[in-house]
């Protein structure tokens, strides 16, 4: 046994650097979906490009939203905002589900992250990619449309606590699944909804009372009406209680999505 | 001084089944230590809880000194676990994984040490294939070497070499010896138990969850010190050559004897009692029989059964 050179070969805890542990999980968590970014950017950007391109189209005679602004108008904020809620999503869940199931995870849990370094990566590198997509979808969305930027402070507001919003929701339902159909049916039976239900195709002005009332209890809805605002100094409800709302959501989801973390549920049991 | 890693009173309930049952164990620093026992015993649990894998249901852990739980940070850059499942993320080569596991660890500029990583497990020519790409005992090293890539003072192995070829398993334990003598403390865990006896200086033996034998090399081979004799008897054995019997099927008894003089006393014997003897067969007892023992409950005349655990 010799201990006489173990000074010179070991790493001293002093060169180890959590602000350079967060960077590299962030680094390889954006590659991740970069590098697959056919499936991750392009793929979804299409999708929305469809969605206005048929409903744009076949919706534009009967439908007037908000005074003066045309139906494609009103819909490109709409399609954005879903777009980059939809991804947000899919990354963080995707990336903690494929990791668990490949067993690659080990890597993730074995170095010294904290659970606000697990958390901020992962929900970090979701927002990366909700708005990379959500700016490919206007991009190619203006042509049809063009809408205003009456208010672009809330525009930006908006677009990263949603998208922080559900990364975090990812995270959470990334940790909870133990299998892909699991995901699958959060995906498809709750984001999917709450999105597609939150007004994105139309003003829920022009719903009946009843769903009306029903619309006021999805958050989603609260990202949408707040986010369009931005666009056309128009909207469903204040602002102002979107914000609120907004910020609670986030909170609460952050702050499962930590404890979660922090108690290792699912991951160090 | 500190330990290596400090194991004390730590229990793991998995519902109704009890993994690890109390167990004590102090593993010193410089030390290459075997973690041994069948299937189910225990020893991924233990690792696991020491890596932090896996939350202890009672008890307390400390590698280098910091408790894994309360310091894990600490605790996590000092040990470098190599897992028994091969995992690995398709998304990237050799270099990118060992880059970002590296930098997982707090650590930059570490191209160097990566390199010299690479080269001694023989994966410098791999450096730049993506790891989907990689064979099975390539994907093996890969694991390895992610495990060293913070230097870390304390390296755990847990079966390393299942499935791995002679080949790699020569590279492999090159490197870990290397690593020992420059003073890493190395725990390792493999069912080949010639390696154990090859490499490891002290021994622990789990079974259901406990520790059935803690103990050097030495001591646990000195407990079936002597021969085995294996031989055909063409009609009854005396007695006095029965007294040795530790194993008896297909015509073919097992003697446990204290020295090799004893071979001779013991033919002289069957001799006088007219009793021939054929297929003779003499060994020198290793670590299999001293797991055989200890782990499984087959009767032993030369040793002393029980644990100072």
């Amino acid at each position: 046994m010799s201990t006489v050179q173990l000074e010179s070969t070991v790493v001293s805890a002093a060169a180890s650097s959590p602000a350079v542990a967060f960077r590299t999980l962030l680094t390889k968590e954006m590659l991740r979906f970069w590098k697959v970014s056919f499936q991750t950017i392009a793929a979804p950007v299409l999708t929305a490009v469809l969605y206005l391109l048929v409903f744009g189209q076949v919706l534009a005679e009967h439908v007037e939203a908000f005074p003066g602004v045309s139906y494609a108008s009103f819909l490109i904020p709409g399609l954005v905002m879903m777009s980059v809620l939809q991804n947000a999503f899919a990354n963080s869940s995707s990336s903690l589900i494929q990791s668990k199931i490949m067993g690659s995870l080990v890597f993730i849990l074995l170095p010294p992250f904290s659970h606000w370094q697990l958390f901020g990566a992962y929900v970090l590198a979701s927002m990366v990619r909700g708005l990379v997509v959500g700016l490919g979808v206007f991009v190619v969305a203006v042509w049809f449309g063009p809408p205003g930027f009456k208010a672009p402070h809330w525009i930006l507001v908006f677009v990263l606590l949603g998208s922080a919003m559900l990364g975090s929701l990812g995270v959470i339902a990334g940790i909870w699944a133990d299998k892909f159909d699991q995901l699958a049916a959060f995906q498809n039976f709750v984001v999917m909804p709450a999105t597609f239900l939150s007004g994105v195709f139309y003003s829920v002005h022009g719903l009946p009372p009843f769903w009306q009332g029903v619309s006021h209890l999805n958050p989603f809805f609260y990202m949408i009406d707040g986010f369009r605002y931005g666009f056309f100094a128009q909207s469903d409800v204040s602002p102002w209680l979107s914000l609120a709302i907004v910020v609670v959501a986030l909170l609460l989801t952050a702050a499962v999505a930590l404890r979660m973390l922090a108690r290792g549920y699912k991951l160090r049991n | 001084m500190t330990a290596a890693i400090q194991v004390n009173s730590v229990s793991k309930r998995y519902g109704s089944v009890l993994a690890l049952d109390n167990v004590d164990l102090a593993i010193q620093c410089g030390e290459f230590f075997g973690l041994l026992g069948p299937n189910g015993a225990g020893k991924t649990t233990l690792i696991s809880i020491i890596a932090g894998l896996v939350r202890a249901s009672s008890g307390r852990v400390a590698i280098m000194g910091h408790d894994v739980v309360d310091d894990f940070r600490a605790a996590r850059l000092s040990v470098g676990v190599v897992p028994q499942e091969l995992a690995f993320d398709p998304f990237f080569t050799v270099r990118e994984t060992l880059t970002f596991q590296s930098g997982y660890f707090g650590l930059q500029g570490n191209g160097a040490w990566i390199d010299e990583v690479l080269e001694n497990l023989g994966l410098t020519a791999k450096a730049n294939a993506n790891t989907r790409a990689l064979s099975g005992g390539m994907k093996r090293r890969l694991l390895v070497a992610q495990a060293l890539v913070h230097k870390p003072p304390v390296i755990v192995l847990d079966e390393p070499t299942a499935g791995v070829d002679v080949e790699l398993r020569q590279t492999l334990w090159a490197f870990i010896r290397r690593l020992n003598r420059e003073g890493h403390t190395i725990v390792l865990t493999t069912h080949y138990l010639e390696e154990a006896q090859a490499l490891c200086e002290r021994i622990a033996m789990l079974k259901g969850g406990r520790i059935v034998a803690l103990d050097t090399m030495r001591g646990l081979l000195a407990r079936v010190a002597g021969l085995q004799l294996t031989m055909r008897p063409r009609g009854r054995p005396p007695d006095s050559v029965l007294a040795h019997k530790i194993d008896e099927r297909d015509g073919l008894l097992t003697l446990r004897l204290a020295h090799s003089t004893d071979v001779g006393r013991v033919l002289a014997e069957c001799a006088a009692a007219g009793c021939g003897v054929e297929d003779l067969e003499v060994g020198r007892a290793d670590l299999e029989d001293v797991f055989l023992q200890l782990v499984t409950d087959r009767p032993s005349a030369g040793a002393s059964a029980g644990a100072p655990a």
